[in-house]
């Protein structure tokens, strides 16, 4: 409760600063919108439906892009952290790639598959999926080897090793890889949907792009407003859970 | 307390054979090779509790590892029922010096992980035997606590609860009561014995207490260092429940005592 109390204290300040800064005219108005304009702009944009629907259209892409993402990430994961021959071998191919800024798939994607919903499905996975990749592999080779021994002498081997024991201890560092592959993912979304110009469509990255061509300073700032306040969401309701069970279990993250 | 779990008794104690065995680790530089164990040939019976006693770094813990099929000897080979051993599996159980327990489960969860993979078993007798061996340990309250919750003792409990539990035919422990208090300690002198007695285990059981080892043991078993070999045997013929505070015991352990001390005696005479 007290921890609520500093947070929204310290955001209604922001808040005033902002509103404080605009009052002073420092920046022209069309540059530096009031807070009171850009409540007003996620208003009506709210009321026409046309906020919901973007972000609609945005969530949707970008989870179907994640779990495709970790679908196959997770498992060529296990796999470089497994064998010799695919860490020499997938496995530089995704330290490369993972350095890779995600906007450098737009090109390729636009010249692959033209302005369609595939592209910015293809730019989402890239972005996504070298990143858990490295994750998974990091994690199983971070393992305790007393665990796999003490399993081992218990009977466990083949699939059950892997299902019980190696993706189990692994798991502190799965949820990190994975909330780290979400970041990479939003961004790379945010990205084609600012360059990739489809009318299948219209996502937040979108509005962000006409708000600048139409010098809608009020949108640009609410859009990014409400990008933030996803990011957030998302880290709460996804990985917040799953964190506090592994600190739990593990007695980590105390202070 | 029922003296053992209540299963059927379906499981034999195996007999092991280790035949010259020996080790060497290779640890960067060649003249620093680690010549762990040399030549180490050692019977036990079905059903006999064995106790290593040696100097830190003798090879106790690799001999175990190599019983359990854990690690592979350079030469000779360890024979169980006459087959030799060339893998871990779930007969031959290790009660590991770190106490190797799983950070995701918990005490129970630890417990039940190597009866689930015993077949022939309902997942309700499985659930009987985990709570059994806990309430045998003391943990029934800590059931549910994770691990880190434990104490070092407490691990200690839980891990010998979940070595016991899938009731291997040989048991492998690795000072599994070092970092207990005398009280707990002596209780599961008794425990130990109980369940040694009604289910025939064969034991082979790595401590630096020679006092544990003579309340334990049917036969004490001296390494010396540098290479790691066998020095000398000890029968312990008192009979059974045998209490750590005995007269008789004490004899035994003055004995062996006065052995250890030749063979620290002997290393630093080497050293100098
Ligand atoms: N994996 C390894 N790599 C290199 N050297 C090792 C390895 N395992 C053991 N050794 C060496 O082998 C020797 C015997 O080790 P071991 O752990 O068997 O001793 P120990 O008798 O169990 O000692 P302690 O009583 O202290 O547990 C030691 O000198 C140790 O340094
Ligand atoms: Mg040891």
């Amino acid at each position: 409760m007290k921890r609520l109390f500093h947070a929204t204290l310290f955001f209604l300040g922001l808040l005033l600063v902002w509103h404080l800064v605009v009052r002073a005219k420092v920046w022209s108005p069309i540059l530096l919108p009031s807070p009171a304009s850009v409540g007003l702009y996620l208003r009506d944009a709210v009321r026409d439906g046309s906020l919901w629907e973007a972000t609609l259209v945005t969530m949707r892409r970008l989870l179907v892009g994640y779990f495709i993402g970790i679908l196959i990430g997770l498992p060529l994961g296990l796999v470089t952290a497994a064998s010799k021959f695919a860490e020499d071998t997938i496995g530089v191919l995704a330290l490369g790639l993972q350095t890779l800024p995600s906007v450098c798939w737009i090109p390729l994607a636009l010249l692959w598959f033209g302005q369609t919903e595939a592209a910015m499905l293809f730019v989402v996975v890239m972005g996504t999926m070298w990143s858990v990749v490295l994750a998974t592999d990091n994690g199983v080779r971070s393992i305790p080897p007393i665990y796999a021994r003490a399993a081992r002498t218990m009977g466990s081997k083949g699939l059950h090793r892997w299902t019980h024991v190696l993706l189990p201890a692994s798991l502190p560092f799965l949820v990190s890889g994975t909330k780290q592959g979400w970041a990479f993912a939003w961004r790379s979304l945010m990205a084609a949907e600012i360059y990739v110009t489809i009318l299948t469509g219209f996502g937040l990255g979108h509005l962000l792009h006409y708000g600048r061509e139409l010098n809608a300073m009020d949108q640009v700032i609410g859009i990014m407003l409400i990008i933030v306040v996803i990011g957030l969401l998302a880290d709460k309701v996804l990985f917040a859970p799953w964190e506090r069970f592994l600190h739990r279990r593990w007695g980590t993250g105390k202070r | 307390m029922p003296l053992v779990d209540g299963l059927p008794e379906e499981e034999q104690s195996a007999k092991l054979a280790v035949e010259n065995v020996s080790k060497r680790f290779h640890t960067g530089r060649r003249q620093q090779d680690v010549h762990a164990l040399d030549g180490v040939t050692l019977q036990v019976a079905e059903g006999e509790f064995v106790c290593l006693v040696g100097p830190s770094g003798c090879g106790k813990s690799t001999l175990l590892n190599i019983i359990a099929g854990l690690e592979m000897p350079d030469s000779g080979q360890v024979l169980a029922d006459g087959a030799p051993i060339l893998g871990p599996g779930r007969h031959r159980l290790v009660m590991f010096q770190e106490s190797g327990l799983f950070p995701w489960l918990d005490v129970f969860g630890n417990v039940m992980f190597g009866l689930k993979l015993k077949e022939g078993l309902t997942n309700a007798e499985r659930r009987k035997v985990a709570q059994f061996y806990i309430k045998l340990v003391g943990l029934e309250k800590f059931a549910d606590a994770n691990i880190h919750e434990l104490s070092g003792g407490m691990k200690q409990r839980a891990a010998l609860a979940r070595a016991l539990a899938p009731n291997p035919r040989v048991l492998l422990m690795d000072e599994p009561f070092a970092a207990l208090d005398a009280l707990t300690r002596e209780q599961l002198y008794g425990d130990i014995q109980r369940i040694w007695a009604a289910r025939k285990k064969t034991i082979v059981f790595v401590t630096h207490n020679v006092r544990e080892a003579v309340c334990l043991g049917d036969r004490v078993v001296l390494f010396s260092p540098n290479p790691g070999r066998i020095r000398q045997e000890f029968h312990i013929p008192l009979p059974r429940p045998r209490d750590i505070n005995s007269v008789e015991l004490a004899g035994y352990s003055s004995q062996i005592t006065k052995a250890l001390k030749g063979i620290l005696h002997d290393g630093d005479a080497a050293a100098e």
